[in-house]
């Protein structure tokens, strides 16, 4: 007996006929939009997991002013070596930024997007926000523009977004409660006076929602973004992303608090923890609903420049820009072929999936299961697994059941090299090995015997037997084997009901 | 009778655009008041603009050369919490 392998969703959209989930991918977790809003963000690498092994992204920093604290931020903050938002190495003036950006697009066919996010807020930076965005839509009309806020300017600017074609914005929500937000926002400057405490949440919630509702209002599609503070707003985030979804928010974006000493934030002096992974996918899972959540989100740099979790940005500094020779008539041709054959990428790799057929053998009259069982998988994007183990900085993890495979999340790692075993080597593999916790399988191209050994040892099955093929198809693949084999810790009286046999 | 900016600035363009009076200027290596023009907003805001939107602590003086933002007032971090955490860290 065969049975598809079927999404979380039951009712599937009529278009696509994908069935089985992506990798948790954009038709899962946009599958409630309309069809307009769906192509729309096909291939915003932010907007839809399955568009982000493919389309790269890039952020300028024109934006360093802001008129909020919030305290996991540190405006001291300047560091390449950090990957968070807030953070630049560079600071550019609007036309060094549009410089940059013909540049970037012109040496990566895959970037389609460009976001202003800081490293202080868009919108209390309007004038270099909008230059640049009006230079843009002059000079690279098929780039699309997004802006990041923290929503206390927005409603003074929603006409100005609209003005400029900004149709993707995401507002950073952290709270609807001002007693919550006071033991995250410090203090506000509004109407030309610093004001702190409960009164300062207050206005920055009354103004986020009201920006909220005044771009949805006027067809913009929002992203709302959280940041999951244990003990501070944990508990409180599923009853804003209620909130915002019925403000008509199209995607809501749980992220962790990112707190350590060295970062000088109010956070990580004072020692809040951020949440552990359990925590963080647990919450995401109550948020998510009928609205699914996004979980594949590497909170960039404000000038990170590429595929998300990587970052080109080096190559691209203002010096290296400056000598740059572009013919970007010729770029913006090579972008569009590279882009419509990624769009066909990602259509064929659908197509199959949603055929994709796991025979079961022993239902015995009424559906049982097996446990679901976390995979982790080692890409550099394509939506395929291609990347040796070693050369991996991050892995994606993938929640397999029964029912559907789908993406949960991500994990960095630092960069493991492979016969570097003795001193720093081994304790980094060890850091990656324990990374992985609460996975059960990882999946990459290739793998040392060193860390093949030590995966086992771990209770982590390596396997390199799936290179080149799509992730969720492997992952599926494996899962049916590992549940053949008798998964371990399985529930007591379940059957096992899979079978590899793709 | 005048503000001034010292050299934990971090050139964040906040204040600029708020002074009442021109009397801010990007320069290096950081942004710069000009004390003939500066009237610590005098008759035009309850509050001087610059102190009001700088988040770095100690960053704005005020005409007695004062921290018109001191340590902790602004990120809420206990001064003495802030010199143990730094502490530690130089130490590893």
């Amino acid at each position: 007996m065969q049975l598809p392998v079927i999404g979380r969703q039951v009712a599937q959209p009529s278009e696509g006929g994908c069935s089985a989930s992506g990798c948790g991918g954009s038709n899962d977790q946009l599958s409630h939009l309309p069809q307009s809003i769906r192509d729309k963000v096909r291939d915003h690498p932010c907007y839809s997991e399955e568009a982000h092994h493919h389309f790269a992204r890039m952020h300028v920093a024109v934006a360093p002013a802001c008129n909020i604290q919030c305290h996991y931020c540190n405006r001291k903050y300047d560091c390449a070596n950090e990957s968070r938002p807030g953070v630049v190495s560079e600071l550019l003036t609007p036309d060094q930024a549009v410089k940059k950006v013909i540049a970037v697009a012109a040496h990566i066919p895959q970037m389609t997007v460009l976001g202003i996010a800081g490293p202080g807020d868009p919108l209390a930076n309007p004038e270099r926000t909008f230059e640049t965005f009006r230079q843009l839509s002059e000079k690279a009309p098929d780039i699309k523009l997004c802006v990041s806020t923290n929503g206390l300017s927005l409603p003074d600017h929603v006409e100005a977004l609209c003005k400029h074609n900004i149709d993707h914005v995401t507002i950073t929500i952290n709270c609807v409660d001002p007693e919550i937000g006071a033991k995250i926002y410090p203090w506000i400057f509004w109407k030309n006076r610093r004001i702190k405490g409960r009164k300062a949440a207050e206005i920055l919630i009354q103004r986020q929602q009201q920006g909220l509702q005044m771009l949805t209002e006027r067809g913009v599609l929002v992203k709302v973004n959280s940041v999951m503070i244990p003990g501070v707003n944990d508990r409180h985030l599923e009853e804003v992303s209620q909130i915002v979804k019925a403000k008509g928010a199209f995607l809501h974006n749980v992220m962790p608090l990112i707190a350590e000493a060295e970062h000088g934030t109010f956070y990580g002096v004072m020692g809040q923890r951020g949440p552990t992974h359990d925590e963080l996918q647990s919450l995401q899972d109550k948020c998510a609903g009928d609205m699914n959540l996004m979980r594949h989100c590497r909170q960039c740099r404000a000038d990170a420049v590429g595929m998300l979790g990587e970052d080109r940005g080096d190559e691209f500094t203002m010096d290296k820009v400056e000598e740059m020779v572009i013919d970007y008539e010729a770029a913006m041709r090579e972008r569009a072929a590279y882009q419509q054959a990624a769009l066909a990428t990602l259509e064929a790799q659908r197509k199959p999936a949603g055929e994709q057929f796991i025979p079961l053998t022993a239902l015995g009259g009424r559906k049982r299961t097996s446990r679901p069982m976390l995979v982790a998988v080692a890409t550099t994007g394509g939506g395929v697994i291609n990347q040796h183990f070693g050369h991996a900085r991050e892995f994606l993890v993938y929640e397999a059941s029964p029912m559907d495979v789908r993406f949960i999340g991500h994990r960095k790692v630092e960069l493991y090299r492979e016969g570097n075993s003795c001193g720093d080597g081994e304790s980094v593999l060890q850091k990656t090995i324990a990374a992985l916790a609460g996975c059960e399988a990882v999946l990459c191209s290739k793998i040392g015997y060193e860390p093949w050994e030590m995966l086992e040892q771990a209770g982590i099955a390596p396997n390199g037997e799936h290179a080149m093929e799509p992730i969720e198809q492997a992952v599926s693949a494996v899962y049916a084997e590992l549940v053949e084999k008798g998964l371990r810790r399985d529930v007591a009286g379940e059957q096992i009901l899979l079978q590899a046999g793709i | 009778m005048a503000y001034q900016i010292i050299d934990s600035c971090v050139n964040c363009w906040a204040c600029e655009p708020l002074c009442p009076s021109g009397a801010i200027h990007a320069a290096q290596p950081h942004f710069f008041i000009d004390r003939n023009r500066c009237t610590e907003c005098d008759g035009e805001h309850a509050e001087a603009q610059c102190a009001s939107i700088c988040p770095i602590e100690g960053a704005i003086l005020d005409r007695w050369g004062v921290p018109a933002n001191p340590p902790g007032s602004l990120t809420g971090i206990p001064p003495a919490r802030m010199r143990a955490a730094m502490a530690e860290i130089r130490s590893r």
